[in-house]
């Protein structure tokens, strides 16, 4: 198949589309999450939706994205709830709440999923692709929701930029002047929640949290600077999409959620590498300058080249 | 009989992945339990690539392999400014899609189930039965997930009082001269054998819920760290029969009803734990309003 013919194939358009601006709203989305020190709540959330989405199919009957949606939407907010409650209320540290909360909430999607099976064997099979995702089958209606879905949450972004902004650097200013920070955290939480559930259609549960990681990550090498780097983040989750999905169209019997990942892999590889300040290479490169004209340094030049 | 089996089968993984979890939990590196049991997928696909067959001690091997590296490169990463969670969430999203890109690649050759890997069916382990001699002596998973248990057992009361002292006081561990960084591996090492063991008969959820949520249970029961290994076995074998038994009348995913039960037991510690219980430090605190 060559180049062009697959780009006039409406059929790829709309997974190119769609995979696209699903890469580049979790990137947006992830930029906050990473310097939030929340990027694995994305994990745990992907994981938390399952029991949301099997309640909601079992309780309407359809396999519509909408009520799946919303039941993964109610099991997130739940999700994020007892993970604050439990960080606060015990002894218990953040990291074994999320791994607790992860685990349980999939436990009881996975017996809610057997149930659904054992109920109506015929009926379950979009149910089953819910977990690893299923770019390639995507249908017109899905691409709109998760366009549409990603527009918005792109937009939101835009809108809140300074109070999120405000809230990932400094919460405690944030709330000396009036910010109502709960409120926002949990709008914030809604965010991921909702990037997570359109994303978990595509790429599936586990390999979601990438999306939401891995472009944020890779964008923190390049800058310094906020709305560059969630405009970095943003396209280099655009970029993995599209080469994800162009590469699975192209190679029999590859599944596209995996490539989106490995795709940001391979540009959060280079970044480590190749990335101006931060990287591997401009680092030795300085460290070799630096022992090649040794000289007395004053304080002031060694906090400069330290940054 | 295979009631038996299943239930002992759940009760060895939750032993021996629970023990692990006691120091992963007191570490706080709980989601490097999760990490891990995702991120030898590649490794158990790539063993069985080359040995060509699944009960090989190989495929332990190629996956404590890729376990030890996966901790490697969470390690680089975190070292070079990336943040602790962020960079174990790039590495085992990385490495789980190798494993699944590679699945799909070798589909023919490879008889790996992917669904099967993920939330695992322990009701179909005990049919696999291993053969001595012309006499079946108990199911596979049995002898690989024992074994996986005697080891932890083995090398945790070998090196318990260093382990111990590396988990509470790392840099006083150094000064002792005792080698963290090795310990550290070792103990991760460990965690990726029992993953492997467990993996194919439980599913990677169980492990993982069996890695975080018993220790955490016990940590709130209990300040002494003997104790809370002995407890988080407990809890995990309590947790592993009552899970069987819920599954077997709701007729649900085994493995899923065993990690859910743990989460109950972990919301009654939670709440009603002598020592640390939300509800119980509530009441004492009002008993002591009132007597003033």
């Amino acid at each position: 198949m060559n180049w062009f013919s697959l780009f006039l194939d409406p059929n790829t358009q709309w997974i190119l589309m769609g995979s696209m601006l699903l890469g580049l709203s979790s990137g947006v989305i992830g930029s906050f999450a990473y310097l939030r020190k929340q990027s694995l709540m994305g994990d745990a959330l992907s994981h938390a939706a399952l029991p949301g989405v099997c309640l909601a199919y079992m309780l309407t009957g359809t396999k519509s994205i909408f009520f799946f949606l919303i039941g993964a939407i109610i099991a997130g907010i739940l999700a994020t709830a007892a993970i604050g409650y439990i960080t606060r209320n015990s002894r218990i540290k953040q990291d074994s709440a999320l791994g607790i909360i992860l685990t349980v909430f999939f436990g009881v999607g996975i017996v809610l999923l057997t149930q659904i099976q054992h109920s109506n064997s015929g009926n379950q099979s979009g149910l089953d692709k819910f977990l690893f995702g299923h770019a390639a089958s995507m249908v017109k209606l899905d691409v709109y929701t998760i366009a549409g879905i990603s527009a918005v949450l792109v937009v939101l972004c835009f809108l809140f930029f300074k109070e999120f902004k405000l809230l990932s650097f400094d919460p405690g200013f944030a709330k000396g002047i009036g910010l109502p920070t709960i409120l926002l955290d949990q709008f914030m939480m809604l965010l991921i929640v909702t990037a997570v559930v359109i994303g978990i259609q595509a790429v599936g549960v586990v390999l979601m949290a990438a999306l939401l990681i891995t472009p944020a990550v890779a964008a923190r090498y390049w800058t310094e600077k906020l709305h560059v780097m969630v405009i970095l983040a943003g396209l280099f989750g655009a970029f993995s999409g599209f080469v994800g999905t162009v590469v699975s169209s192209m190679v029999n019997n590859l599944p596209t959620g995996p490539l989106i990942v490995l795709s940001a892999t391979v540009l959060f590889i280079i970044s480590v590498l190749a990335a101006p300040n931060r990287g591997v290479l401009a680092k030795t490169r300085l460290r070799v300058s630096a022992k090649s004209e040794y000289q007395p340094l004053t304080n002031q030049r060694v906090k400069e080249k330290s940054l | 009989m295979n009631h038996f089996w299943i239930i002992l089968i759940g009760a060895l993984v939750g032993s021996s992945c629970s023990i692990l979890g006691c120091f992963l939990v007191l570490r706080k590196m709980s989601m490097i339990g999760d990490a891990i049991s995702h991120s030898v997928l590649p490794g158990i696909v790539i063993a069985f690539l080359i040995s060509g067959s699944r009960e090989s001690l190989v495929m332990m091997f190629g996956a404590a392999a890729i376990g030890l590296v996966t901790v490697f490169l969470i390690q680089m990463f975190q070292n070079s400014g990336v943040q602790a969670d962020a960079s174990i969430g790039v590495v085992f999203t990385a490495l789980f899609a190798v494993g699944v890109v590679l699945i799909s690649l070798y589909t023919r050759q490879v008889d790996l189930d992917l669904d099967c890997v993920l939330y695992g069916e322990i009701a179909y382990a005990p049919w696999d039965m291993l053969h001595f001699g012309g006499t079946s002596i108990g199911p596979k998973a049995v002898w690989g997930v024992g074994a996986s248990f005697l080891l932890n057992i083995l090398v945790i009361s070998l090196f318990y009082k260093q382990f111990k002292i590396s988990t509470f006081d790392p840099a006083l561990a150094a000064s002792l001269g005792i080698p963290v960084v090795f310990f550290h591996y070792l103990l991760m090492s460990l965690v990726s054998i029992s993953t492997v063991a467990s993996f194919e008969s439980v599913g990677a959820i169980l492990v993982v819920g069996m890695i975080i949520v018993p220790a955490a249970t016990a940590y709130l029961l209990t300040d002494k760290l003997s104790r809370m290994i002995m407890i988080s076995i407990i809890l995990s074998i309590v947790s592993s029969l009552l899970g069987y038994y819920v599954a077997y009348l709701l007729d649900a995913s085994i493995s899923g009803t065993m990690v859910a039960v743990t989460g109950v037991l972990f919301l009654v510690a939670l709440f009603f734990s002598p020592k640390h219980g939300v509800l119980i430090k509530k009441w004492s605190r009002r008993k002591l309003l009132q007597q003033n």
